[in-house]
């Protein structure tokens, strides 16, 4: 853009066309020379992006005796490492475990979040600003924090060595999803709301008439990260799911199987593997949703 | 009964404590009713089985206990050095992603990946890489000449290796940036490109002032997480030592050398290893207080942010 103004006082002696023409020759060379070096880099940071799961799918069909030595490549394709792994552990148990620990967790928080998100963004009323301030601090707080006096509760009522713990709590909304929903929800212009009640609508109908159907993107959205949250979870399952292998999580099983077969890297890869291949899948099905999703999350609107 | 109804439709503040009403009960069963019995227990000597009247003994050892220096040092590494690397890198890749001409939705796919493998398998599979003998990345050190160290064993380096590992995995933020970058206004660029600015200058003078909400918002917020650091330190810890968590067996928080021992961790071993309730909740209470003051600010930022838009 500056190279085309040329200022008559410090116009230099060559005609200013030949000048200008010689410009927009250097600039489209400097433009493609940059093209190529951020694809460079871009490519390049994007190899290192993938190595550690290329590693780990070699590993995982070394045998036993080469993962432990330093070559890269396997000798041999021990595609029954996989099956070993179902053999020597729980792991569809722990799926299992880990499923229904997120599938409920999920349709709990979904159901008991929208109402109150949908309280702090559309009500006029004191200490709205309370709430919010209190939703905040419950998202902020380390669940270290309030763990103890909880945990003495689960375990009086027995429900420790299980996962209940971690699922009940999920029926009285979740920090943040309601943030995030909220979030979403205060960029519905009022005029909507205004509109429908003017037609007689109640909050009920209101929410689900008006509300749902346009906040169906960062119900989606919240619904996919608590559903990864609880999957990925290991304090808390690590806290109340227990010793015993068949009560174990994915990502609990995971840690106690690299302890049990401590030798063992390609197993430990294998199952790396299986635990992570779900997720993997899950987002090439849902990304859009995703990359919204975290979009939501950036402070915007 | 009609003049109950018409209240009802007129106290839209009646309304709203209806709607919430769940959740109330929720934030006071899992939230207040727990931080006043953390304070209350933080005054006794608790197992589980006998509690007793300690007075303010836990406190007191609060200052007696190495630990709790060694893991303010811990944490305190991580968040001057791993969250600010973090940050940064997430937002040079998001500023590379956001300049490329082709390709812009692979990329943005491939560096967002990492971030959803579970943290049990990403901690793991970078304990396995970072293996001094037979892990890639030392050979590919090796390719220039760099004799890698002993990543996960060696107290210097353990803390460096788990932030490559939040290097690895930091997608998330980079596709906030992302999305931030691209809502900075096209024409100002334009304009600053007039004024004579350079990318630095225009980077400086436009970009960071436009996008300096997100930016501080997830500052704060990784702040926030690195005081809870606790599922890669653990997971690295058990990996690396090669200990073996059979019930009941104590194993060596923080390994190596403490080196990883950050205060949840502390905090879980003595609370739910050692069963020291009473001290437990002491040091809830320290993380409590610290995690407010980083609250605050971020609430702070926060409210400047949504009176901006």
């Amino acid at each position: 853009m500056s190279a085309t103004i040329v200022d008559p006082g410090t116009a230099p002696p060559r005609p200013p066309a030949a000048h200008a023409r010689r410009d927009g020759v250097r600039a489209r060379r400097r433009r493609v020379l940059v093209w190529i070096a951020t694809h460079a880099l871009a490519v390049a940071l994007a190899l290192m992006f993938l190595a550690p799961v290329v590693f780990i799918g070699l590993t995982a069909l070394m045998t036993d005796q080469q993962a432990l030595t330093s070559d890269l490549w396997p000798h041999s394709w021990n595609w029954d490492n996989f099956a070993v792994v179902f053999e020597k552990s729980m792991l569809l148990r722990w799926a299992a475990n880990t499923l229904l620990y997120a599938v409920l967790g999920t349709v709990f928080t979904v159901v008991s979040s929208v109402p109150v998100a949908y309280a702090l963004a559309k009500f006029r009323f004191r200490g709205r600003r309370l709430a919010f301030l209190l939703v905040i601090t419950a998202m902020m707080l380390p669940p270290q924090v309030i763990a103890v006096p909880i945990y003495l509760v689960w375990a009086r009522l027995g429900l420790t060595d299980s996962l209940w713990p971690l699922i009940l709590p999920m029926l009285f909304g979740d920090a943040f999803s309601i943030f995030l929903l909220r979030q979403f929800l205060i960029t519905i212009p009022r005029d909507y709301t205004d509109a429908a009640k003017v037609d007689g609508c109640s909050d009920f109908t209101t929410l689900v008439r008006v509300i749902l159907p346009m906040a169906r993107p960062a119900i989606a959205a919240v619904a996919l990260f608590q559903f990864f949250y609880c999957w990925n979870d290991y304090y808390g399952p690590l806290l109340y799911a227990g010793v015993e292998q068949d009560h174990l999580t994915l990502s609990l099983g995971l840690a106690t199987f690299k302890a049990f077969h401590s030798v063992q890297w390609n197993l430990t890869m294998a199952a790396t593997l299986l635990v992570t291949a779900p997720v993997i899948i899950v987002f090439f099905f849902a990304q859009r949703v995703f990359i919204e999703g975290v979009t939501l999350t950036g402070v915007k609107g | 009964m009609a003049a109950l109804a018409d209240v009802w439709r007129r106290r839209e503040g009646l309304r709203a404590l209806v709607w919430l009403s769940p959740w109330i009960a929720g934030v006071s069963i899992f939230f207040v009713y727990p931080l006043l019995s953390t304070v209350y227990f933080s005054f006794h000597r608790y197992d589980m089985y006998t509690l007793e009247f300690a007075g303010l003994d836990n406190y007191r050892y609060l200052f007696e206990d190495p630990r709790v220096l060694t893991s303010a040092k811990n944490t305190l590494w991580l968040v001057l050095i791993m969250v600010p690397a973090t940050v940064l890198c997430s937002l040079a890749l998001a500023q590379l992603v956001v300049r490329l001409k082709a390709g812009v939705g692979l990329f943005r796919t491939i560096f967002y990946l990492p971030s959803l493998v579970p943290l049990a398998a990403g901690t793991i599979t970078f304990v396995f890489l970072m293996n001094p003998a037979t892990g890639p990345w030392n050979q590919f050190l090796a390719l220039f000449g760099v004799r890698g160290p002993d990543w996960f064993g060696d107290p210097a380096w353990s803390k460096p290796s788990l932030t490559l590992l939040s290097l690895w995995s930091c997608g998330q933020l980079v596709v906030i940036f992302m999305a931030a970058l691209l809502d900075v206004p096209r024409h100002l660029y334009e304009a600053a490109a007039i004024d004579g600015a350079g990318p630095w200058r225009q980077f400086r003078s436009v970009t960071l002032p436009a996008i300096a909400p997100v930016l501080m918002f997830s500052l704060v917020t990784n702040v926030i997480y690195a005081l809870q650091y606790f599922t890669q330190a653990m997971i690295a810890s058990r990996v690396a030592s090669g200990e073996t968590d059979s019930p009941g067996s104590s194993f060596s928080p923080g390994y190596p050398d403490e080196s990883l021992l950050t205060l949840p961790q502390w905090l879980f071993q003595v609370g739910f290893r050692d069963y020291s309730m009473g001290y437990a909740c002491v040091l809830a209470l320290l993380l409590f207080a610290t995690s407010m003051i980083f609250t605050l600010i971020l609430l702070r930022q926060f409210r400047r942010a949504e009176e901006a838009s």
